[in-house]
């Protein structure tokens, strides 16, 4: 038997029994961060194949979204911080070597692609919108023209945005839940599917949601195989990876992690989407909506979870 | 030059003073700390060990803190001493997260704030306000490349360990057991 405790000045609820500094703001800017990521990709790709005329969420409607998710997104991180007024610090440095500081970038990179992406195509949805000034409308023109070109580094920024959010967490080998280098494939597959769950909840047309259904299902497939191997992987590790996966494998994280991830998450919506698929009229609304849910109690639990794990020594 | 610290386990009674001391002299504010004394019993009665150690950041050669920076505000001073700008912290906690030994709190301030070594005294050529401090003489401030400084030479003939090793950050901080 073994038993520690702090017989000095540092039995403070604030630090102790763990120093528990991230709170609700991070999941939801990793989830946000994972569905830009997700509807950015589908749409540049979709772009690039040149099915623009037939996936018309994909490329035009969803992609909405995603100025948004990433302002609010941001705006969480800025809530996170503790010393807000010197937020200004993050563009003032580059370290390639700091996930958090790379992921600033990133996504000072993405959201004006994403803005530009997006207003290139408002006036196919408000069709009285007015630029005001002529120059705008010359960039406007020059975009729709470079609509294939802009698509592919927006591509490539999206894998690099839904894998940051996983790295985000996975550089910190104090935290052995989060040390694992498949967190960052991981976040991207589950942010690819929240992504394609909301083209989904957009689309008016049939076949375009098939055609993403799809697509989602191979998503949850990939995102539960990375979750058994993340386990698997825990499991053959040191102590404190078998009692970060003890988490849940029995520990405190047990039924939110099977409940609400695996089977409402990703269980029953694959299901759902494969009954769907075989011909039953199945509500495409409801494993949309499930696999978003899903995605974000992921993260809850994941940035949870990962500050009880520690060393102990 | 590569500063270090080592504890006598033995010599320790948990007195808590360089916990006073080094709120002191650092005004830490009330309710946080930067260096704290723990006690790890071990076994069960009458088999039982009791060891006291006063901990702090271990300003670890290989250091999540700094590398996981995203301002540089956590960066390395001469000697390997691992501290923080204050005016560059964002706040993100991005270090907290990354310290096996959650030596790093937030400042009431909004900074990250922890362990300097008392580099201000140490520049001067004195000791870390703790090891200045503490009554039974238990901790040895010092620097390794000095083959001929109190810490190499209590190092070379004692026993000693440093804390969770296995999280591989080359901590600074040793124990005398």
């Amino acid at each position: 038997m073994k038993e520690e405790l702090f017989v000095s000045g540092r039995n403070i609820p604030n630090i102790d029994p763990y120093l528990h500094i991230w709170h609700w703001q991070i999941p939801i800017y990793l989830f946000l961060g994972g569905l830009a990521a997700g509807i950015l990709f589908l749409a540049a790709v979709y772009t690039i194949l040149g099915k623009d005329k037939e996936m018309q969420a994909t490329v035009k409607w969803a992609p909405f979204i995603v100025p948004f998710a990433l302002i609010i997104g941001l705006f969480m991180l800025f809530l996170d911080l503790k010393h807000k007024l010197f937020f200004w610090q993050l563009y003032t440095t580059i370290r390639l070597e700091s996930p958090m500081g790379w992921g600033a970038w990133v996504l000072m990179i993405m959201t004006p692609i994403s803005i530009i992406w997006s207003a290139s195509y408002i006036r196919e949805v408000f069709p009285n919108w007015d630029w005001k000034f002529k120059f705008l409308y010359t960039f406007e023109a020059w975009v729709i023209k470079n609509r294939w070109y802009i698509a592919w580094p927006m591509a490539i920024y999206a894998v690099i945005l839904g894998i940051y959010t996983g790295i985000l967490l996975s550089a910190f080998n104090a935290r052995p839940l989060w040390n694992t280098t498949i967190l960052g494939p991981l976040f991207l597959v589950s942010g690819m599917s929240t992504g394609a769950a909301s083209i989904i909840l957009m689309s008016k047309n049939h076949e375009e949601r098939r055609l993403i259904g799809r697509l989602d299902l191979l998503f949850i497939a990939v995102e539960l195989f990375f979750i058994v191997h993340m386990i698997m992987g825990f499991l053959a590790g040191s102590q404190v990876q078998i009692d970060a996966a003890n988490l849940f494998l029995g520990g405190e994280f047990t039924v939110p992690f099977f409940v609400f991830v695996i089977l409402l998450g990703l269980l029953l919506p694959a299901v759902l989407e494969v009954l769907e698929l075989i011909g039953f009229k199945v509500p495409i609304v409801i494993p949309a909506i499930l696999v978003l849910l899903g995605g974000l109690i992921f993260r809850f639990i994941m940035v949870e979870a990962g500050q009880i794990t520690r060393y102990l020594y | 030059m590569r500063y270090a610290m080592a504890i006598d386990t033995k010599k320790c009674v948990g007195c808590s003073d360089c916990v006073v001391a080094c709120q002191t002299e650092n005004n830490v504010p009330i309710g946080f700390c930067r260096d704290w004394v723990t006690e790890t019993v071990d076994g069960t009665y009458p088999n039982v060990s009791i060891e006291l150690r006063s901990e702090r950041c271990n300003h670890c050669d290989n250091s999540p803190c700094v590398r996981c920076c995203p301002t540089g505000a956590s960066h390395f001073e001469d000697g390997g001493i691992v501290l923080v700008t204050h005016n560059k912290c964002i706040g993100c906690g991005a270090c907290i997260e990354s310290c096996p030994y959650e030596a790093r709190y937030s400042h009431p301030d909004g900074y990250v704030d922890k362990c300097t070594f008392c580099i201000h005294r140490v520049r001067k050529g004195e000791n870390p306000a703790c090891v200045s401090v503490c009554p039974t003489s238990c901790m040895y401030f010092g620097d390794l490349d000095d083959p001929n400084s109190e810490i190499v030479n209590v190092l070379k003939n004692r026993k000693f360990k440093a804390l969770a090793p296995e999280a591989g950050t080359k901590p600074n901080i040793f124990y005398l057991t």
